[in-house]
Formats: C-alpha cells, sequence, structure tokens
C-alpha cells in the first residue's frame, strides 16, 4: 500500500541540465490548511527550509507548527490574510525566501500576485502571470482553445454582460445552459438553469456570487451537457514543453462541488485517453505553460467513453485539490516537480517515461451537516484519526478547531490498488475506519458513495449524487450493537475498571441508561457482571453481550467501534455522524421550541434583511440572506406569518443558532 | 512469602469437593432468588402499573453503574413468617454514588406495602449500625406502610425495635453520617420520621406521600374528609409543610437528585492504612470449592484458602511454630494490609496466647483484621483446664472484643463453642460477618449435645436402676441432633440475620476486599485493651 507520494514506484530521472544546487534554499507556502501541510512534507524531503505564513486564527495551525518559520499576515477574514500580496511578498523577503509557492485557492491564480512576487526578485512556484491571464478568463481561454485546434463547448463568452444579452445567448445556445462565473471555479457563481424563466434569477445570484467570492461579477453561458463526465488530465510543462499525467475521473460531484475523484477514468479507453492528453497538451503548450495544471473535459457519457465526445471546459493553472490520485498511480510526486522545474530544470520525464500503476481514489472529508443540506459545519475536533492504509492529507489535528473563517475540509482521504475494486473497497473501509468527533461530518455519506452500486460498476456521471442523494444521505438504521457500546460509554464502563467492578453477591443488578437519539428516546439496560462483561438490553429483541478480552471490548463478537464522548453526547465511530445524547434525569426542563423564531442554520454574516417588522410573508418567502462559507443561504419563511420582530443587522456576524427573525405568533397573525 | 498449594485439582477428592460445594451453594441461590423476587409476580406487576420502580432496580438507578453492591441479609427472614416477607421486605446494602460508598436501605412495597416485620426492623437496624460503625451515608429509598400491625409487640416497644431507626439517625447525623431519604411511595405513622430526620429528603410528585396518620384515620379521629395527595402530597411537602426539599417528577428523577445530594457531600476517606498496588492471588480464587473438604469433620489446611484469598497468595506468618493450631499473619487483601487470623485444628493455650499477641500487633499498627472461623472450639481435658486454657483463652477474647481495628469475620467451616468468640463471632462486633453455605454454627455439635443429654439422661436412669437401650438412646438422640442440623444451618442463621450473609466462597476474596473497603471509610481509632489475665 502506498502511503505517500514520495516514497513510492519508479522514480523520475534528474532533469538534465539542470544543478541540484540550482535548488531553492527556503521557500515560503502562502497557503494554510491541507495544501500548505502538503508542500512543506516534499519541501522538506528535499531539504529545503520552509516559512509557513498564517492569519490570527491559524497561528497554533498545523502548517505553522511544521514549518521552520512562520510570520503573522493579519487578521481572520482571508481578504486580511492569504489575499495580502503585500504582506506575503514581504515575509518572503524577511525571512529570505527564494521562491513562493502558492498552493490552490487564495492567490494560487492571481496573476498580479505573481508578478508581485517576480517585482521582488522572487520565483512563483507556478505558471506564468501571462498563462495564468490566459486561461482565467473563461471566454478568452475558450476562444484559445479552439483556436489551438481543442474542441470546446457551445456557448456565450462575450464582454457584453446586459441581462437582456446573455437571456438572448442563453436561449440561442438552448436550455438547459449553465450560468458561470468567467473569474470562478470550484462551482461559486454557478448556476444550472432549465427554464428561460428561471433565466434573471438564477443570473442576479451567480454574479451575486462571483462578485463576493471573486470580485469580478462577469458570467459566460455554456450549453449544458446531460449526461456529463467531468474527465480532467493532469499536464506539466516547463514553459515551452508540455507532458500529461494521465485523467483524473471527477464526476461524483455535488452542486458542482466534487465529493470523490479518481484515477484512471472508468471506462477509459486508450484511443480517448491518447486523444484527450494529446489535447491537453495542446492546450499548456499553446499558453507556455510552466508547472501543474489541469485541463478541464466535459465528456458525454451518455453512450460510453469516444474520441469525439469530450470538449475542453477550463484550465485550472494549479496543483489541484485532487493532484493525490495522479500521484498514486503514476508515482510521482507533482510538488517535487514543481519545486524542480520552478528551480531551473527541464521537464523530469518524458512522456514515454510515464506510466499508469493500478488505481486511486481519493474522498474529500467535510465538516458538513449531510441532513440539514450539506450545510457547513464548523466545531473542534475533539477526536481526529486515520487508519493505515490511507494517505490522509490534512491540515488539522484532533484538538484543532474547523473555523468558519476558512473552507470546512478536514481531510482528504487517498487509497490505492491494483485495481479499481479493490482500491475502492480500500476507500470504504479506510472511510468506516476513520474517526472524527467534535463537529458533524459528511463521513457517513461518503461511506454511502464508496458502497453505492453504480459507482461500484463505474458507472459515473456528475448527476448521480443528485439522483440517488436521498439513499446517500438516509441514515442508517440504528444497529443495537452500536447503541450497546454508546450505553456503555455513557455509564464509563469501558474504561479501566476495578476488580470488584459489576460485584454482586447473587443477582447483577439492571442499571438504565437513556440515550435520545434524533428525538427519540432509546432505554438501555446493564447488567454489569463483572469488569470485563456487561449484558446490555437495547429494546425487545436480543441482549448484546459485551466482553473484554486482552483489555479489548468485544460486543456479540466483534470488536467495539471506539466512542467518543464529551458535553453529554456520545459518538460511536461505527456509525458516522450518529450522535447520541445521554439523557441526564435531572434535565428535566422543557426545551424551549422556538417555532416563531428564524434561526440561523450556520455561522456566518448577515450579508441582507429583506423584511421589517409588521410586514406579511407567505411560507417560503425569503427572510434575510446569510453568506458563510463564501455561499449565501436565503433564510425562508417556514409558515405564512407577520414578522414581528427583525432581531439582527445587515452586516452582522451571527453563530449558528442564534434568532434572526421571529413572527408574530400564528392567532396574532391572523 | 508465596504460599504453595498442594492441592491436585484434578484429584477424585477436589473434584468431590466442588460437587458438594456446589450443591450447597445452589440451595442458598435459589433462596436468594426468592428473596430477589419480593412479592411476587402480581405484586411486582402492580408495582409497575403505578409508574413505579422495581425496588432493586431503584438501588441500582440510585448507585453507579457497574458499581458493586455488598448486599447485607440477602437471605433474611428466609422461612419465617411462612415466607411471607422475603428479604425481610427490605434491601440493604453498600454500593457507589459518584464513587463515595453509601448505605442504601430500600423498602420493598411489593411485600406486604413494605411494612416492618421484626426481622425488617432487625435488618433496617443492622444496615445503620453498619454505617454507623463504617461512616458511610445513608439513603433510605421509603416506600413503606409502617409498622406490620399484626406483629406490633415484636416491632414496636424494645430497645432495638422500630424507634431504634430514628434514634439512629439522628445520632448518625450528629457525627456527621448523612442521612438521606427518597420517599417513593407511602411513608405512615412512625415511618414519617424517617424523611423528617434526614439532613436531605426527596419526595417524588403524585406518588410520594408523608403524614403521621392516614386519611383513614384522619376521618376517624376528626372527621376530616382529605385526599392522601392533600394531606401529605409531594407537592404539600415541598411547597407548604418543608418537610421534603426536592420534589421529584418520578423514580428516575429522585434516585437522579438523590445522587446530586451524595455529589454534594465532600467526604474523602481518612488515610488510615498504608495501600499497596492490589494483585490478584496467584492461585485462582475458583479453587476454594476444591480444596475445601465437603465434610466439615475432615481436616484440612487453611493455607489453602489463605492462598486463594490473599494478594500475590503471600502471607508473612506469625509465630508459624508456635500454637500451629491458629494460623496468624500478615497479608495484603486488594492492597489493603491485613492482618488474618485463622483456625487450623483445636485451640489451645498455645494457640489462643498467640491470638492474643497477634490481635494486639495489629491493633498497635492499625491493621485490620480478618478471622476466617473453622472452629470447633478450646481443647478439653484435665491437662487443658489445669494449664490454665480459660485463661489463655480469655486473653484472646479480651483482646479481640477490645481491639479498635476493624475485625471482618468469615465462617468458612465449623463455628462452635466459645471458638466463637475468640474468633470474633457475632457477638464480638465485627464490623462485617459472612458465612459460607458448607458453614455450621451452633453452641457445640448436634453429636454433642445429643450426647451430653443421653450421657445426662443414662447417669439418671442407671442410678434409679432401669435400663436404655441402644435403639432408645438413639431415638432419645434423634430429635436433638436433627433440631441442631436444622438450626445450625447457614440459612437459618441468616435468615435470623446472626450474619450479614451468606456468600459464594468463590466471591469471598471480593466479599473482604469490599468489606474493608467500607469499613475504612471511618477512621481506625486508638485501642484501650481490658485486664489480660496473665
Amino acid at each position: 500500500m502506498r502511503t505517500g507520494p514520495t516514497g513510492r514506484g519508479p522514480r523520475v530521472r534528474r532533469g538534465q541540465g539542470a544543478a541540484v544546487s540550482g535548488m531553492f534554499g527556503r521557500i515560503l507556502v502562502a497557503n494554510r490548511g491541507e495544501i500548505a501541510v502538503r508542500v512543506i512534507r516534499t519541501a522538506r524531503a528535499m531539504g529545503i527550509d520552509c516559512v509557513a505564513v498564517h492569519s490570527d486564527a491559524d497561528a497554533a495551525a498545523l502548517h505553522v507548527a511544521l514549518a521552520d518559520r512562520a510570520v503573522a499576515i493579519g487578521g481572520a477574514a482571508p481578504a486580511d490574510s492569504y489575499l495580502r500580496i503585500d504582506r506575503i511578498v514581504a515575509a518572503a523577503r524577511e525571512t529570505g525566501a527564494e521562491a513562493i509557492h502558492p498552493g490552490y485557492g487564495f492567490l494560487s491564480e492571481n496573476p498580479e500576485f505573481v508578478e508581485a512576487v517576480e517585482a521582488a526578485g522572487l520565483t512563483f512556484i507556478g505558471p506564468s502571470a501571462d498563462a495564468i491571464r490566459a486561461m482565467g478568463l473563461k471566454d478568452a481561454a475558450k476562444r484559445l482553445m479552439a483556436e489551438a485546434g481543442v474542441p470546446v463547448v457551445p456557448g456565450y463568452m462575450g464582454t457584453d454582460q446586459s441581462p437582456d444579452r446573455l437571456a438572448a445567448e442563453a436561449e440561442a445556445v438552448g436550455y438547459p445552459v449553465l450560468i458561470k462565473a468567467v473569474a470562478g471555479g470550484g462551482g461559486k457563481g454557478m448556476r444550472l438553469v432549465t427554464r428561460a424563466a428561471e433565466f434573471a434569477d438564477a443570473l442576479v445570484a451567480a454574479q451575486g456570487e462571483a462578485r463576493t467570492a471573486f470580485g469580478n461579477a462577469a458570467v459566460l453561458i455554456e450549453k449544458f451537457v446531460e449526461t456529463p463526465r467531468h474527465i480532467e488530465v493532469q499536464v506539466f510543462g516547463d514553459g515551452t514543453r508540455a507532458v500529461h499525467l494521465f485523467e483524473r475521473d471527477c464526476s461524483l460531484q455535488r452542486r458542482h462541488q466534487k465529493v470523490i475523484e479518481e484515477a484512471p477514468a472508468p471506462g477509459m479507453t486508450a484511443g480517448m485517453r491518447a486523444a484527450m492528453g494529446a489535447a491537453a497538451v495542446r492546450a499548456a503548450e499553446a499558453i507556455g505553460y510552466r508547472g501543474a495544471g489541469t485541463v478541464e473535459f466535459i465528456v458525454d457519457g451518455s453512450d460510453g467513453l469516444r474520441p469525439d465526445r469530450f470538449w475542453f471546459m477550463e484550465m485550472n493553472t494549479r496543483l489541484q485539490v485532487e493532484h493525490p490520485v495522479t500521484e498514486m498511480v503514476t508515482g510521482i510526486d507533482l510538488v517535487e516537480w514543481q519545486l524542480r522545474v520552478a528551480a531551473g530544470e527541464d521537464l523530469p520525464a518524458r512522456q514515454e517515461d510515464l506510466s499508469l500503476d493500478g488505481h486511486a481514489f481519493e474522498a474529500r472529508l467535510y465538516a458538513e451537516d449531510v441532513p440539514a443540506g450539506f450545510l457547513p459545519a464548523t466545531g473542534r475536533l475533539a477526536a481526529l484519526a486515520f487508519p493505515d492504509g490511507v494517505r490522509a492529507e490534512t491540515g488539522v489535528r484532533a484538538g484543532d478547531t474547523i473555523s468558519p473563517h476558512y473552507d470546512p475540509m478536514i481531510a482528504k482521504l487517498v487509497v490505492h490498488g491494483p485495481t479499481r475494486a479493490v482500491a475502492l473497497r480500500r476507500l470504504a473501509r479506510g472511510l468506516a475506519q476513520t474517526r472524527v468527533a467534535g463537529t458533524v461530518t459528511n463521513l457517513a455519506f461518503l461511506g454511502a458513495l464508496a458502497r453505492h452500486p453504480g459507482f461500484a460498476a463505474g458507472d459515473v456521471d456528475t448527476g448521480l449524487i443528485a439522483r440517488d442523494l436521498a439513499v446517500l444521505t438516509a441514515a442508517p438504521g440504528i444497529d443495537p450493537v452500536t447503541v450497546a457500546e454508546a450505553a456503555l460509554s455513557a455509564a464509563d464502563l469501558l474504561g479501566p475498571a476495578d476488580p470488584q467492578q459489576g460485584f454482586a453477591l447473587w443477582q447483577p443488578l439492571a442499571r438504565r441508561i437513556v440515550l435520545r437519539h434524533e428525538g427519540r428516546d432509546l432505554a438501555c439496560t446493564l447488567e454489569v457482571r463483572g469488569p470485563d462483561a456487561v449484558r446490555v438490553h437495547v429494546g425487545e429483541g436480543n441482549p448484546v453481550e459485551a466482553a473484554r478480552l486482552g483489555g479489548a471490548w468485544r460486543l456479540d463478537g466483534a470488536p467495539a467501534a471506539g466512542v467518543h464522548v464529551a458535553g453529554g453526547r456520545v459518538q460511536v465511530f461505527a456509525a458516522p455522524g450518529r450522535v447520541f445524547e445521554i439523557v441526564d434525569p435531572l434535565d428535566r426542563a422543557q426545551a424551549i421550541t422556538g417555532e416563531n423564531v428564524i434561526e440561523a442554520p450556520m455561522p456566518g454574516r448577515v450579508v441582507r434583511v429583506l423584511v421589517e417588522a409588521g410586514v406579511a410573508v407567505a411560507a417560503g418567502a425569503r427572510l434575510a440572506v446569510l453568506e458563510a462559507m463564501k455561499m449565501e443561504h436565503a433564510l425562508t419563511a417556514w409558515r405564512d406569518g407577520v414578522v414581528e420582530e427583525v432581531l439582527v443587522e445587515e452586516g452582522a456576524q451571527v453563530e449558528a443558532g442564534a434568532a434572526l427573525v421571529r413572527l408574530a405568533p400564528e392567532e396574532a397573525a391572523e | 512469602m508465596k504460599l504453595q498449594s498442594q492441592a491436585i485439582p484434578a484429584s477424585e477428592a477436589f473434584r468431590a469437593n466442588r460437587a458438594a460445594h456446589l450443591d450447597a451453594l445452589r440451595t442458598v441461590e435459589a433462596a436468594a432468588a426468592e428473596a430477589a423476587a419480593g412479592g411476587g409476580a402480581r405484586a411486582r406487576e402492580r408495582h409497575l402499573a403505578r409508574g413505579k420502580m422495581l425496588p432493586r432496580d431503584r438501588v441500582a438507578n440510585l448507585l453507579d453503574p457497574g458499581t458493586p453492591f455488598l448486599e447485607i441479609g440477602a437471605t433474611a427472614a428466609h422461612g419465617m413468617y411462612d415466607g411471607a416477607a422475603p428479604c425481610a421486605g427490605v434491601i440493604a446494602g453498600i454500593g457507589r454514588v459518584h464513587g463515595q460508598e453509601v448505605m442504601v436501605i430500600c423498602n420493598d412495597a411489593t411485600v406486604k406495602g413494605g411494612t416492618y416485620y421484626p426481622m425488617t426492623v432487625k435488618k433496617h437496624l443492622r444496615a445503620q449500625e453498619i454505617a454507623a460503625e463504617n461512616a458511610l451515608p445513608c439513603l433510605y429509598l421509603v416506600d413503606s406502610g409502617g409498622a406490620n400491625l399484626p406483629n406490633q409487640d415484636e416491632v414496636f416497644p424494645d430497645r432495638d425495635h422500630f424507634g431504634r431507626i430514628f434514634y439512629n439517625q439522628a445520632r448518625m447525623s450528629a457525627a456527621n453520617i448523612p442521612q438521606i431519604a427518597v420517599v417513593m411511595g407511602s411513608c405512615t405513622a412512625g415511618g414519617a420520621y424517617v424523611p423528617a430526620m434526614s439532613d436531605v429528603t426527596i419526595i417524588v410528585k403524585d406518588q410520594g406521600t408523608i403524614f403521621l396518620a392516614g386519611p383513614p384515620l384522619v376521618q376517624a379521629a376528626t372527621g376530616e374528609v382529605v385526599s392522601a395527595e392533600d394531606l401529605g402530597g409531594g407537592d404539600v411537602h415541598t411547597r407548604l409543610s418543608g418537610v421534603a426539599d426536592y420534589l421529584a417528577e418520578d423514580d428516575a428523577h429522585a434516585l437522579a437528585l438523590a445522587r446530586r445530594a451524595v455529589e454534594s457531600l465532600n467526604r474523602t476517606k481518612p488515610a488510615g492504612v498504608r495501600m499497596q498496588a492490589p494483585e490478584p492471588p496467584a492461585y485462582d480464587p475458583d479453587e476454594i470449592l476444591g480444596v475445601v473438604p465437603a465434610d466439615l469433620r475432615t481436616p484440612y489446611d487453611i493455607h489453602e484458602v489463605i492462598a486463594r484469598l490473599v494478594d500475590g497468595s503471600r502471607f508473612d506468618a506469625f509465630k508459624p511454630r508456635f500454637g500451629e493450631t491458629l494460623v496468624c499473619g500478615f497479608a495484603h487483601l486488594q492492597g489493603c494490609p491485613v492482618g488474618i487470623v485463622a483456625n487450623n485444628g483445636v485451640l489451645f493455650s498455645e494457640s489462643a496466647q498467640k491470638g492474643a499477641h497477634f490481635v494486639e500487633l495489629c491493633s498497635q499498627r492499625g491493621i485490620p483484621l480478618v478471622f476466617l472461623q473453622n472452629i470447633t472450639g478450646f481443647m478439653v481435658g484435665r491437662k487443658y483446664e489445669n494449664e490454665g486454657i480459660a485463661r489463655h483463652g480469655a486473653k484472646m477474647v479480651t483482646a479481640v472484643a477490645t481491639t479498635a481495628v476493624p475485625k471482618i469475620t468469615m465462617i468458612v467451616g465449623g463455628s462452635f463453642g466459645a471458638g466463637n468468640y475468640g474468633m470474633a463471632g457475632r457477638a464480638y462486633q465485627p464490623r462485617f460477618l459472612w458465612t459460607w453455605p458448607n458453614s455450621r454454627i451452633s453452641v457445640m455439635g448436634g453429636e454433642q449435645a445429643a450426647g451430653v443429654l443421653a450421657t445426662v439422661r443414662r447417669q439418671a436412669m442407671e442410678k434409679a436402676g432401669e435400663t436404655w437401650s441402644a435403639e432408645d438412646e438413639a431415638d432419645f438422640k434423634r430429635p436433638t441432633i436433627e433440631m441442631f442440623a436444622r438450626q445450625s444451618h447457614p440459612l437459618y442463621a441468616s435468615a435470623r440475620l446472626w450474619d450479614d450473609g451468606v456468600i459464594d466462597p468463590r466471591k469471598a476474596r471480593d466479599v473482604l476486599a469490599l468489606s474493608l473497603s467500607a469499613a475504612l471509610n471511618a477512621l481506625i481509632g486508638e485501642t484501650r485493651f481490658g485486664v489480660f489475665r496473665m
């Protein structure tokens, strides 16, 4: 099993001509989280010193702890720190860094940043500002690609951004269409429109998001492919020549956010791969690309993969989040390549040196509330552990906090196997054995995806998740063994025990533990029969027999899954996301239900308040807009009524559960 | 030094012993199960239908999950009152609440409405005595109609009758031994003083009642018609009368409130003894059933038992070459230092002197004493009387009676005659006294007693010139032998609370460890011995 990008596979020859002494002595990593950690790890292995930069919120973050030096560059908001070109460049100069690695996101595709870095006499580890510009505006990029002979999707990419023109173009392309932010990426500022009637609203929303996220409201219109697959090709250039490192399939998406990626693409044929690879290399060489980049294609998968059914979407001029799957199947450390090429070496390998080995998957573990509609979540990671055999790329440790300031990704779990089936089983197993506590996560959802029969069959397209969402997010049934483990933990019986624990002269005592799960009380009875034996009655069925053998608990013969207990709640790792509340008989106070109060579903900033006291609203009416995690969430009235009071002001930063708007009680509303 | 067992678990004798002990154990087990079932299936159903928890579940949910529960008098009143009072209608025992060892006394309302039979009173008082001697906070889970009226003469008037319960509460409260009552049902007449005399009282809403006289008696006395709830329900007592302090929604809530009350007691165990890391015995306590002969008359080496009780089977024998029929020595039990005094045959003058000496040592050092009783008595005969065995026996009895260190007695075989005194029998107020199913207790053996009576009668008949056939003599002796056999049985003894319970010998180590742990809640005082007859 591969556990890291650097420790395996065919070592690629050192580039000819470039002396090893030309390598940087010290670099600055202008990023945070897992990608900063990832870059530092490879740089370290190459003997390069690393300087981290961090916001005030990240002063104790993992990437800071791992770096040789760290520089504070401002406040928690990205605009005050990780997007501050001036401070980052100054930090690099102060610390004597020779080059800056941008990671992904933040300034990674900002040509002004590249220019500022280079103006300061430093090396930018990535493409030229021109290359970024060429690909940064999607309309221009498509034109360029069409000229270079790369197939492109029909659409409108003009500068006339008037709503009428855009609507007319959408009509011309033919519904359904996608509205996308010209400067965008990552699904932000993107809307799918199926009917002309919805176009105007969707356009406003997309432009709003684009403005917030990228400072540029311009959008493009694009034909929406009905059974689309998202297949992208990893390319690597040295400024003149480029090679491709085969494809990745990122079709498993939810609302344009990638969830699980893999390499190679299921069903890929040699002919299709050659055609796509050649097109990608053509794209990279057309703009004199240097460093790691990704050419994204949309593929019509309705009739298998055919060389005439793929179109250029965009080129990402950075290292991608999902780059590890490529590393796993090629044995190449892409960060190492980035550093070497940036330091002036030639391409470390020729196309014919590169080959595919086996299959790899990456699953993105997020702090998010899946049942609540995948809302981003926050929290302190009370527990965080990954099983052996999984490459976990993470920027956090147990005890760290997922804050509302940044992306709520906890980790990427990457697995490799000789075949797709084996790799997928390893992914499912790795997810099942991953332990996270302290926040809700999408772990159960990822597990359900990894076990999805269609996915297992390689039958993937970007609509899969939306089609099967109900099944994929269905709460698994409550297994009595899981409940029993929660009860044992609630009773504090899993830890070290007195030799006399459970002693009784004759019959054991039967202790009740009540757990609450999704509003339902589960009464368990524990007969403690000794320090290492407990019989747990859960409901009416057969009791669960818990026994400790050699220090390890087994329940009905199966090893205990492990638990995390905090604040009157128990989480059993067997069932991710299943949290049992320990019912304290003392806690008799009835929860006051705020049924008239509309609360913030997550922490965020109230960007708009759309109602005022006294206004009558219909069920579903938008009351306020909350911006969180760079997404706008409309808060709607759940019933008809009259607004009695608005409890927040526009611009206020609120916590999850904060009361925003109160409706008049129903009697009063009539 | 580590004891070396001579037992051969594969041997015929070992297996035969084990089978016989298991047989005796089954009888006790059945009696305990009967007691635990309380007033029977119908009474239990009625109790549950009222939304009440069964008494044993009340105890379980009061105590910490997994707590050891050292039950007192688990077969009290067995075979008495025509079986009307299983477990004497009250559950008593030591368990832990938030780690604090407490005495729980829980009425069983499924047994004649929880009314007090004479044995109920005796058991309640014994539990209070244990609490008082060992400084254990008392938790009373009250659900009782008060004195059992048909038995009022044996329940009400005497010193150790009903009134003593409240006397004890007051005295314990004065000694800073907290008294906490949870009223979970009736609490009538004298019983009303249990909550009233407690430091903290919790009452269950629409279920607990406290009054000196119930509605029928009130109507008879004054003509006033009033409901039980208005007369003395939870609402009345927590809002108007102040007899109770906390109003609970139901049993579970009430028990949780009681747990919270214990949490705020702020008690620590006095640091009296030097504990060491506990260690299991090198020999499995389970083998006790095989190493102890089935027949009391078969001699065996008590070291075989000690090896299966103490930490690491290590035993530092005192005066091993002197008075060998009394084994004395130091050991650790679940980390606690103990002085063990164990019979290995009949007591001679030397054995008694050695015993007195050893008790003096333990008293001086503040080491708790464990007595393992298997004693037919002191040696008889001219030689022994003339050398003053009574004087030497008196030394041992004096030492045992006056030592201030905790004594825990376990009757592992016979307990006959004056041997019972020297070995800390019930009269010598050990903190706990436990018996094994194979044990027997009486003033002397049945055969000997019948023999004494027959000898006296034969002499009288011979004096009168009559003859007595061997057959007639056997007929004469039989009732005595049978009476002794019945009355010396451990269940007969335990029913009358001559001890704190019959236990499974395989659990003897745990029982001793828990008894010691409970005993260490009270500071070990200074010993002042009486005059030793030298």
